[in-house]
């Protein structure tokens, strides 16, 4: 049994300490818009925030998230959260769109810690995020804009 | 009317144990009494809201933005009151035009196809409610106008909403041909500002994917498959995997043994416990066997797929002589959803969700593989996470293993498959190997122009798929010759975004930049002359180089190529800009597209499409490669089948030729350019020849 809180709520979780953070999410919460792209750590489809640092859940066993804050896509609620969905809905980001719970994951993690990026910083920030749809310079404006609007910008 | 539509069901989601989601089937609101069902793409419910039923597959090249806005356009309404469903598995009501009897999204035809009939269903709808409003007001019709979701009377400012005359016009029968907008009326077609009605579901984690559905009993199954292409199961031992919690069954089934659990990870990890022992065919090939059994064939004429002057004779003629081999690798699609499906069985149903792209052959195969017939199996299509051709295969993998897995075990079955399945698991856009001869006239204009191709067929018979963008080449050569090999191989292979243009595009368009520089021409000029009579191609050709600022001196290090295709009846020019770094680090830096697809339907999911097809096509070009070894695939996951990131993602410009021609395609004409136009940029900053891909992120040595 572990403690684990999403998205400010505590749950009890029944689930061998190896499971992925990823699985217990979807199969065992429900929460699936935390998406299973690769299992490897190789494309941040699964990308969610462990106490506000962005993290790929498909290796991070639940065992060792017990008692930390997790956010899912469900939960990103804050003022980051709601303007990048509120940008990346403006500019029609999405293509097939399943890349997209992790991008913007990556991407709130990022202006929490940098409130202006630059290019640089979201190249750094988001390279673990792909995107077969080739949506990126998309994903880069609505960064950009996400962090003026934050910043008072209208 | 159609009985099918009043009686679809549709997906919601309730909140289920667990805060899970769960899924029930409600009657849609096309079913509700007085519903106006104009026809099998429109309905419009008592209180005015519209649905327009979309039956092409929603992968992400925008259909469920395009289609709808082609309704609206004639049925005046804004796109945003638009409720959009996907299509049942029907394929009398909603089989694709240009492929007849059947259903199915692919070979960018979804706004071809739906040009005429979606805007005729639009404005049937709206004929109909006009022919309510004058009845209800007995007045003469042609005083109506249709306006926002109203039918107006001007001179006595009446007005009656689409949902108040709902009921009426569902009683009035269908106009056979009503009349069309004429283009200088639009208002949405051709226009900025249509919103893709999805970017919100897709961003705030609520859209639906096929694995994300849960209904209640479900279990999660994953196959292990043969581990050599053409293997056979001899023999397996469940026993150490029924040992393991949260196993519910180990079952054979055609394609493997599948492994269902109560979840994901209990499935994965029953499956690397099962003991499985396979015949290996005698037949297991590697890439580098391939390539030399390709190469060989080179040296030996092929099938004639296009013959015009007398090809000997040009290559004796010719003042200088040039011939090349352009070799193009085994590709994986690598939609970044894994393929799935959601299954459920009784005595005489079978109901599927999945992103279908094939419904109607996937709802035949579904049948066979549940003992049912076609017209018992219910498809429910999805948004799927990708495809860019995958999902539409010749076998409907993923579905009949979800089907026969959910006879087995007697519950709703999720049937998924991992990356490490989709890469290694073959359907690959086929390897080829070009092999060019050609020669130039003393003024170094090309007199001859002999090409070879070689790779399997995707389709047997179906020489289209490999030799489209090479047998239809533009350029006004003389002798001009293409010719054919297709060898057998146990190696599945499949349409990947662009079929043949995929790797054709490649090799035309840098061997006939290698003419150019051969005959001291520049190759925008070259191109100029020998595509005179194709004013399309021109026309992109032009705006692309105009705005790239093609003869512009670029600083040491750096160069720009162009490339120009039809693929899909859509016109691509692109014109790459590369720089080279001191250790031979290759940047792709900025990338000029324009492109001639007729009617500019929805333009900013034409930029959509431009820019995620050279992002796939540059993915490719610089790191894609499936190699095989001992008849497998070397590759399993994004460690080793590398994939385009952020920071690798060059400047793209996106510029639309105005034009009054019936729209055609974009899902896939936007990748074919991309690789020559950066190979061409290579060689215009470094003077080396990349003729094999993929290129890798570094000059080859
Ligand atoms: S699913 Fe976790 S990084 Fe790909
Ligand atoms: S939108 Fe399709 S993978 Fe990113």
């Amino acid at each position: 049994m572990f403690s684990l809180i999403v998205n400010g709520e505590r749950h009890k979780v029944d689930a061998a300490p190896d499971m992925p953070l990823l699985w217990v999410l979807r199969d065992i919460l429900g929460l699936g818009g935390t998406k299973y792209g690769c299992g490897q750590n190789q494309c941040g489809a699964c990308t969610i925030l462990v106490d506000g640092e962005a993290k790929q859940s498909c290796m991070l066993p639940v065992g060792a998230v017990s008692g930390r804050r997790i956010t899912t896509i469900e939960g990103l609620d804050g003022a980051i959260g709601k303007t990048l969905i509120a940008v990346w809905t403006e500019l029609d980001v999405p293509q097939c769109g399943f890349c997209q719970s992790g991008q913007i994951l990556s991407a709130a993690a990022l202006l929490r810690r940098i409130p202006r990026p630059t290019d640089a910083d979201i190249d750094t920030a988001m390279d673990g995020n792909l995107c077969r749809c080739g949506t990126y310079n998309r994903i880069r404006a609505a960064v950009h804009l996400a962090a003026f609007r934050l910043g008072g910008g209208k | 009317m159609s009985p099918q539509l009043n009686r679809r069901d549709f997906l919601v989601l309730a909140a289920g144990a667990g805060g899970g989601l769960t899924l029930a089937a409600v009657t849609a609101d096309a079913a509700e009494p007085g519903a106006f069902a104009a026809n099998a793409f429109v309905t419009i419910a008592t209180d005015g809201k519209v649905t327009v039923t979309v039956k092409h597959l929603e992968m992400g090249q925008g259909v469920a933005t395009g289609l709808p806005v082609l309704v609206a356009e004639e049925l005046e309404v804004a796109p945003a009151a638009i409720r959009v469903a996907f299509a049942p598995a029907n394929a009398k009501l909603y089989n694709n035009l240009l492929w007849g009897p059947t259903q199915g999204t692919g070979g960018s035809t979804a706004m071809a196809n739906s040009w005429k009939q979606l805007r005729k269903a639009g404005a049937a709808a709206r004929e109909m409610l006009i022919e309510a409003a004058a009845r209800r007001l007995r007045i003469d019709r042609a005083g109506l106008v249709a306006i926002d979701g109203e039918i107006v009377h001007w001179p006595t400012a009446r007005r009656l909403s689409y949902g108040e005359l709902a009921s009426d016009a569902a009683r009035l029968s269908p106009p056979d041909n009503p009349p069309l907008k004429p283009a200088s009326e639009f208002r949405l077609i051709g226009k900025a500002g249509v919103k893709r009605p999805d970017s919100k579901a897709k961003s705030n984690g609520s859209a639906l994917f096929g694995g994300d559905i849960r209904l209640p009993g479900m279990v999660t199954a994953l196959v292990a498959r043969p581990p050599v292409f053409g293997a056979k199961l001899k023999a397996f031992d469940r026993s150490a995997v029924l040992r393991l919690p949260g196993i519910v069954a180990v079952v054979p089934i055609s394609s493997g043994v599948a492994v269902v659990g109560t979840d994901f990870w209990a499935a994965r990890r029953g499956r690397a416990a099962l003991k499985l022992e396979w015949t290996l065919p005698d037949q297991r090939p590697s890439s580098a066997t391939i390539r030399q059994d390709f190469t060989v064939l080179l040296d030996q004429p092929g099938k004639t797929v296009r013959n015009e002057g007398d090809g000997a004779l040009g290559l004796e003629l010719g003042v200088t002589r040039l011939n090349a081999v352009y070799e193009s690798p085994y590709l994986a699609h690598a939609p970044m959803e894994p393929l799935n499906c959601l299954v459920r069985l009784s005595r005489d149903r079978c109901e599927i969700w999945a992103g279908s792209q094939s419904q109607t052959a996937d709802q035949a195969r579904a049948a066979k593989a549940a003992g049912l017939e076609p017209s018992q199996v219910e498809i429910h299509t999805i948004h799927a996470g990708g495809s860019f051709g995958r999902r539409a295969n010749a076998t409907s993998d993923y579905i009949v293993e979800g089907v026969e897995t959910a006879r087995a075990v007697g519950a709703p079955v999720r049937l998924m498959w991992t990356r490490e399945d989709d890469i290694a698991g073959g359907c690959y856009r086929p390897a080829f190997v070009h092999g060019f001869d050609a020669a130039l006239d003393g003024g170094g204009m090309p007199l001859a122009w002999r090409h070879r191709l070689v790779g399997q067929a995707i389709i047997e018979g179906v020489d289209a798929l490999s030799v489209e963008g090479a047998a239809n080449l533009p350029y006004a050569i003389p002798h001009l010759q293409v010719e054919l090999h297709s060898p057998k191989l146990p190696i599945p292979v499949l349409w990947w975004r662009s079929v043949g243009s995929s790797h054709t595009a490649f090799a035309t368009e840098c061997f006939l930049d290698e003419l150019a520089h051969a005959g001291g021409k520049d190759p925008l000029e070259l191109r100029r002359v020998l595509l005179a009579d194709h004013p399309r191609h021109l026309g992109v050709l032009e705006l692309a180089a105009a705005k790239a600022g093609w003869g512009v001196p670029l600083p040491p290090g750096k160069g720009r190529g162009l490339a120009v295709h039809e693929s899909f009846h859509s016109f691509v020019a692109q014109v790459a800009e590369v720089k080279i770094g001191p250790k031979g680090e290759i940047t792709v830096e900025r990338v000029v597209c324009a492109v001639d697809c007729g009617v500019a339907v929805t333009p900013d999911v034409i930029r959509a499409q431009m820019e995620g097809g050279i992002a796939f096509g540059l993915s490719a070009a610089l790191f894609g490669e499936i190699t095989i070894r001992d008849g497998a695939a070397e590759q399993s996951n994004f460690h080793d089948y590398r994939c385009l990131r952020m920071s690798e993602m060059p400047r793209i410009e996106v510029h639309i030729m105005d034009s009054a021609a019936a729209p055609t395609g974009v899902g896939e004409p936007g990748v074919p350019p991309i690789a020559p136009a950066v190979c061409n940029a290579i060689f215009a900053a470094t003077g080396k020849r990349i003729r094999r891909l993929p290129i890798g992120d570094r000059m080859p040595e």
